[in-house]
């Protein structure tokens, strides 16, 4: 079986993050890393691949989008235990839109399946800096596909027409069971389970996998087709939104920091 | 004027406010067309109200052969009407679904895609939107420049306005092709209803995280002082003191409500993005060193356990 993982190098939410002069995210003079919710993604690759072993050989395939740093991510994903990587790096990627990104998801993924075709696609459920939470199901539509989406829970087994995904995907009003069968593409939240941190075996390990950079022509792509003169949205302005200025805070040394709230939200009106 | 599509969120029929404030936002740009997606009976009773939050026209979908596939019918269904009204854009509430749907549709329809606005306004005659994002420290304006302008709004992002419409229903017969029918929801479990306002939807959250040590209750108890929506932080969450549907940040639900009340939260990155945009900010905490504090226009370093039912006492009484 062959798992593809799609991860994504952003900039440290803990830091400083903020836009270029053209509005794009600046990605290149911030420290970045790949994007904990990921890790999920990646964690859920790796069970896959632990479920499958003894009865078949299950390849786990980092694939990320990004630019030169993305390696950084992609080496995390082989640390924790993925066995390959593929980073598609291209200077005319840089400010694509989500739908530009998915297309190159999709055919990095066609590509990465040419020889051994691919079962299993797993996304997180959005990144940690655009945070659109659509290009799991942008490539799923792109692929033609099953998208089984939003996974709490994840269980692979097998069924009669083959293998089956099987999730539980938590909603507003209900929690569902949804299913689909191989080849699909699943996304998984941060509450389908820990991920896990890379051993100092996986470390080393990871120095040895293979690991390919491709550009946009080894996937067929034409550079019209990507970056920000391709995005079918443009960002016209972003602007820093003002500090809060700094409120009143109170102690509540013997008592007093409940009178002190109820007196406040009394004054605001809410009571 | 051109149609603005509007797609219906609905349980059974009854459709929740975030259409309402759809329709509002699509009245700004054009005439709204509500699409609802549902059984047949379940549309009769939605299309009273939202005639009467101005849609124009309603086409109503059956889904009985659908229902049971997960987003892609939907998203099928809504570009058969992009083809057939032209409209001048389509608005999605946004959530788990709803975004999935927009994306969706995006790559069927070759259209731009915008999610999470919190405003929509119309500047050169096509749809401008505000977003708040990087945890709410940045405004951005953008608009879609390709195909139909696909846009998935935050609830919250307007006041409905009770302005009627001619709501004219109109069957649209959509032909949802066997490819979509490939994700399947095998089993649905409702949830049932706490008896508070919904999260996104509230005029005041009260949440609570780790300091809480799982103890819910005086969290609970001042929300209902003050008639307010639970919320819960991720720490909270993922100790399991809390569902993970009452979740407020980056990983749950954002929220934009008059006056929050963050009581034994920190205020981590992943929190804030999920609050910081709210009106008024109060926190209760211990450590008057936790981050929370940088952000609130009223604070007290205290034991939320001795603060809150000390507080939910003097409001209740105040009020006999």
């Amino acid at each position: 079986m062959n798992v593809v993982v799609c991860v994504k190098y952003v900039p440290d939410a803990t830091g400083d993050r903020h836009f270029e002069a053209d509005n794009t995210v600046d990605r290149v003079g911030v420290d970045g890393l790949l994007s904990e919710l990921d890790e999920y993604a990646v964690e859920q690759a790796l069970q896959i691949k632990e479920a499958g072993a003894g009865s078949e050989e299950v390849v786990v395939t980092v694939l990320s989008v990004g630019p030169e740093q993305a390696t950084d991510a992609v080496r995390k994903a082989l640390q924790m235990g993925a066995d390959r990587g593929v980073h598609v790096r291209d200077e005319a990627i840089a400010g694509s839109d989500s739908l530009a990104t998915s297309l190159v998801l999709a055919k990095a993924v066609e590509k990465i399946g040419s020889e051994a075709g691919w079962d299993v696609v797993v996304c997180g459920m959005a990144s940690t800096d655009g945070s659109m939470g659509v290009v799991p199901a942008m490539l799923s539509e792109r692929l033609g596909v099953p998208g089984v989406t939003l996974g709490s829970e994840v269980e692979v087994s097998q069924g009669e027409g083959g293998q089956v995904v099987r999730i539980r995907r938590d909603g507003d009003f209900s929690t569902q069971t949804v299913e689909g069968s191989l080849p699909l593409v699943l996304s998984v939240t941060d509450q389908s389970g820990e991920a896990r941190y890379p051993s100092f075996k996986g470390i080393m390990a990871a120095k040895k996998k293979p690991m390919q950079t491709w550009a946009l022509v080894d996937l067929g792509l034409d550079a019209g087709q990507v970056g920000l003169s391709a995005a079918w949205t443009a960002v016209q302005d972003s602007t820093a939104r003002p500090p809060r200025s700094a409120g009143e805070i109170v102690a509540d040394e013997d008592g007093s920091g409940a009178a002190a709230l109820v007196d406040f939200l009394a004054a605001k009106k809410f009571i | 004027m051109s149609e603005v599509l509007v797609l219906v969120d609905h349980v059974e029929g009854q459709v929740t406010k975030p259409t309402f404030e759809l329709l509002t936002i699509a009245r700004r740009l054009g005439e709204p067309s509500a699409v609802f997606i549902g059984a047949p009976e379940a549309a009769s009773v939605a299309a009273e109200s939202l005639a009467e939050y101005g849609a124009e026209k309603i086409y109503t979908v059956d889904d009985t052969d659908t229902k049971d596939y997960l987003v892609t019918p939907k998203a099928e269904v809504l570009s058969g009407l992009v083809e057939k009204a032209a409209p001048a854009a389509v608005l999605i509430v946004s959530g788990g679904e709803g975004k999935e749907i927009a994306g969706r549709l995006a790559v069927k329809t070759g259209s731009g895609l915008i999610t999470d606005a919190v405003d929509v306004r119309v500047d050169d005659g096509t749809p401008v939107t505000t977003q708040s994002v990087f945890a709410g420290n940045y405004t951005v304006q953008a608009r879609v420049t390709r195909g139909t302008p696909i846009i998935t709004v935050k609830p919250n992002s307007a006041t409905p306005e009770k302005v009627p419409g001619a709501g004219i229903q109109e069957v649209f017969e959509a032909t949802v092709s066997e490819v979509t029918k490939t994700a399947t929801v095998t089993a649905s479990e409702s949830r049932k209803a706490s008896g508070r306002p919904g999260l996104t939807e509230a005029a005041i959250v009260v949440s609570g995280g780790r300091g809480t040590g799982g103890n819910f209750e005086p969290v609970e108890q001042f929300a209902d002082a003050l008639g307010a929506a639970v919320g819960a932080s991720r720490a909270a969450v993922d100790s399991g003191w809390y569902p993970h549907s009452f979740q407020v940040g980056q990983t749950g639900k954002t929220v934009s409500p008059q006056l929050y009340i963050a009581n034994g939260i920190s205020g981590a990155i992943q929190h804030r993005a999920g609050m910081q945009t709210s009106k008024t900010i109060v926190a209760v905490n211990k450590d008057d060193e936790a981050p929370i504090f940088e952000l609130v226009d009223f604070g007290v370093v205290g034991d939320l356990h001795t603060v809150l039912p000390a507080a939910t006492e003097q409001i209740s009484r105040s009020r006999a």
